[in-house]
């Protein structure tokens, strides 16, 4: 297998600010790598940098051992890139825009009405090709931008963020198109804010902030990191939460943590988690507290996001993160 | 992939005429989805369209009873005013390409195009190329309002069509100025308000809809070398009649000049858009 995209201490910055400080990546052939972070935390500028777009400050990148800078015309033939905001033609037809970019993409008129009709059909786009893209919702123009990208087969092909703001049923068709690409062998590098999109479609995942990989492994590795497992118990009553706490703390196993929800709380399970969950449960039911549920649960990679960066997602599943990162603008980075 | 005729990008090297080729295509191509552009908003056409001929019919009966008497003995005004407001509206659109170009760049058109396979000045010659179209499309329209209202090329079609060649020629140079704007500075109102600033001043400084003979000196010395003058002194001398070689050498001398200065202008800038 070789190396789809690799970067080597690569270094952006937009005026003062670091977009990306010293990043080293690499994406083996055929894999998925999901490039995991918060708002501003560099992964649109470290798409743009190995799609060409965006001239690196310092250090390499490489798509299948060509240099971006030296060699992007090069690059430019083997890459796939679907961005942040889909970038397909609102005043053309889906169809017009298939065409136009196979066109561009050396088919032939025929060749290129043909492949057209067939992503239009594979993208559940048949009803709506010869409609205006401007009619289109979001998911649709999503699907769009993606089958674009993939008019002619890229080596290695760049998703940039593609389910933000889509909503729940429209991410699950882009999920399972990813997936299809992935199963005839596409390599995909993928950057995200939701971890559960990691999760399921990632291979390895690189978590990414300020500009830096600060961890990087298997969903599995990752939580692993974390520590072991957690027991998690929900009261009946929020009141009782104080009186749960102490009655907890006599079990020996370190503090009880207060979670956000009210009636929440969650204790370390290090080694023997099954032996945790029937101890606490003996403790609180000899207290007299009524338990709602009890529960023994791997660390999710939400755990994991947190202990990395000390960010925490809110409750519509962005992250509230430190506003000092530097703002991915895509008009300041295309100056 | 479904399809297996498309299923690998054609790679590795090809003849340079070969490369041609496909530069031209892509050309061509990016030029016919701008012109799609003008079709699908409608709305614009329209403006676009009014625009010229209002101007046509304000200048040539609002002015037309004032000036007529510093023009020349035996010119009408119409077939002064139609020239110079052929040249107007060429300027006024080309700020247009700098609109155009910032909203493609905005809504990451031109990032998808960048990151393809594609002639690198395909997204500026597309764009310069559709808006010349544009250019005669809208310059014969007005020329055929013109012909409603009185006015004539008065030295024949071969003329005639010199003097079009001409807007379309001065049209297409200030395309590039407006490309290297759009390319320049960010959103497409300020490359619009910049575009009218840089705009004004030369149409209303110019042999447009006056004689320069008229203005203070200072200002007509700078009237007199603009390219604004001198191209409708070029287009005057061909529908009027009238000494043609010198307008029309100056006039292809600041086209030429501007293309000179601004194609690899654009270029670099376009190559550097990082």
């Amino acid at each position: 297998m070789s190396t789809a995209a690799l970067t080597q201490a690569l270094v952006r910055r937009f005026g003062d600010a670091e977009a990306l400080g010293g990043v080293d990546l690499e994406v083996a052939e055929g894999s998925v790598v999901g490039l995991l972070g918060p708002n501003g935390a560099g992964k649109t500028t470290l798409v743009r940098v190995l799609a060409t777009l965006l001239r690196p400050d310092e250090g390499r990148a490489e798509v299948f051992g060509r240099d971006v800078v030296t060699q992007a015309s090069a690059v430019r033939e083997l890459i796939g890139l679907t961005g942040q905001f889909a970038a397909v033609d609102e005043l053309l037809s889906g169809r017009e825009n298939l065409r136009m970019f196979g066109r561009l993409f050396r088919l032939s008129r025929r060749q290129s009405a043909r492949r057209a009709s067939e992503l239009l059909e594979r993208f559940g786009l048949a009803d709506a090709g010869d409609r205006q893209v401007k009619t289109y919702s979001g998911g649709m123009r999503r699907r769009l931008d993606l089958a674009s990208s993939l008019i002619t087969r890229p080596r290695v092909l760049f998703l940039d963020e593609p389910t933000t703001g889509l909503d729940p049923r429209s991410r699950n068709e882009i999920w399972s198109i990813a997936r299809e690409l992935v199963g005839e062998g596409m390599t995909l590098l993928l950057t995200t804010q939701y971890l559960e999109e990691a999760d399921q479609l990632a291979d390895r995942i690189a978590v990414i902030d300020h500009g830096r990989v600060i961890a990087e492994g298997t969903g599995d590795e990752l939580k692993d990191n974390v520590g072991g497992s957690m027991v998690e118990i929900r009261l009946e009553q929020p009141a009782e939460r104080e009186r749960a706490r102490e009655v907890l703390l006599t079990l020996g196993c370190g503090e009880p943590k207060t979670a956000d929800r009210p009636d929440e709380l969650t204790l370390a399970a290090a080694r023997d988690g099954v032996g945790m969950v029937a101890a606490a449960a003996r403790a609180l039911e000899e207290a007299d507290l009524s338990v709602r549920d009890l529960s023994l649960r791997r660390p999710t990679l939400d755990d994991v996001f947190l202990e990395l960066t000390g960010t925490t997602r809110g409750v519509d599943g962005e992250y509230s993160s430190e506003p000092e990162a530097p703002a991915e603008a895509p008009a300041e980075a295309r100056r | 992939m479904s399809s297996e005729v498309v299923a690998v990008r054609p790679q590795g090297p090809v003849s340079a005429l070969r490369r041609f080729g496909y530069s031209v295509e892509d050309c061509i191509v990016v030029t016919g989805r701008n012109l799609r552009h003008f079709v699908r908003q409608p709305q614009l056409l329209i403006f676009s369209t009014i625009q010229p001929i209002m101007f046509v019919l304000l200048f040539a009966f609002v002015f037309g009873g004032a000036i007529e008497s510093s023009l020349p003995r035996g010119v009408a005004y119409v077939d002064f005013l139609l020239p110079g407001i052929f040249i107007q509206a060429a300027a006024f659109r080309s700020t247009q390409t700098a609109v155009g170009l910032v909203e493609d760049l905005d809504r990451g058109v031109i990032d998808r195009l960048r990151s393809m396979p594609i002639a690198r000045p395909a997204v500026l010659v597309g764009r310069t190329a559709a808006d010349l179209v544009r250019n005669v499309f809208v310059t014969l329209l007005m020329a055929a309002v013109g012909y409603l209202i009185g006015f004539r090329f008065r030295s024949g079609p071969l003329d005639a069509a010199a003097a079009i060649l001409v807007v379309v020629a001065f049209g297409f140079a200030l395309s590039w100025i407006f490309s290297f704007v759009g390319l320049t500075v960010r959103g497409a109102e300020a490359a619009q308000s910049a575009g009218f600033v840089a705009i004004f001043p030369l149409i209303f400084a110019s042999s447009i809809f006056v004689p320069v003979s008229t203005m203070p000196a200072g200002l007509e010395q700078f009237a007199a070398a603009s390219p604004v003058t001198v191209s409708v002194d070029a287009i005057r001398a061909l529908s009027l009649g009238g000494e043609v070689s010198e307008p029309l050498l100056q006039s292809l001398a600041w086209i030429v000049g501007i293309l000179a200065v601004f194609v690899p202008l654009c270029v670099w800038r376009y190559r550097r858009m990082s």
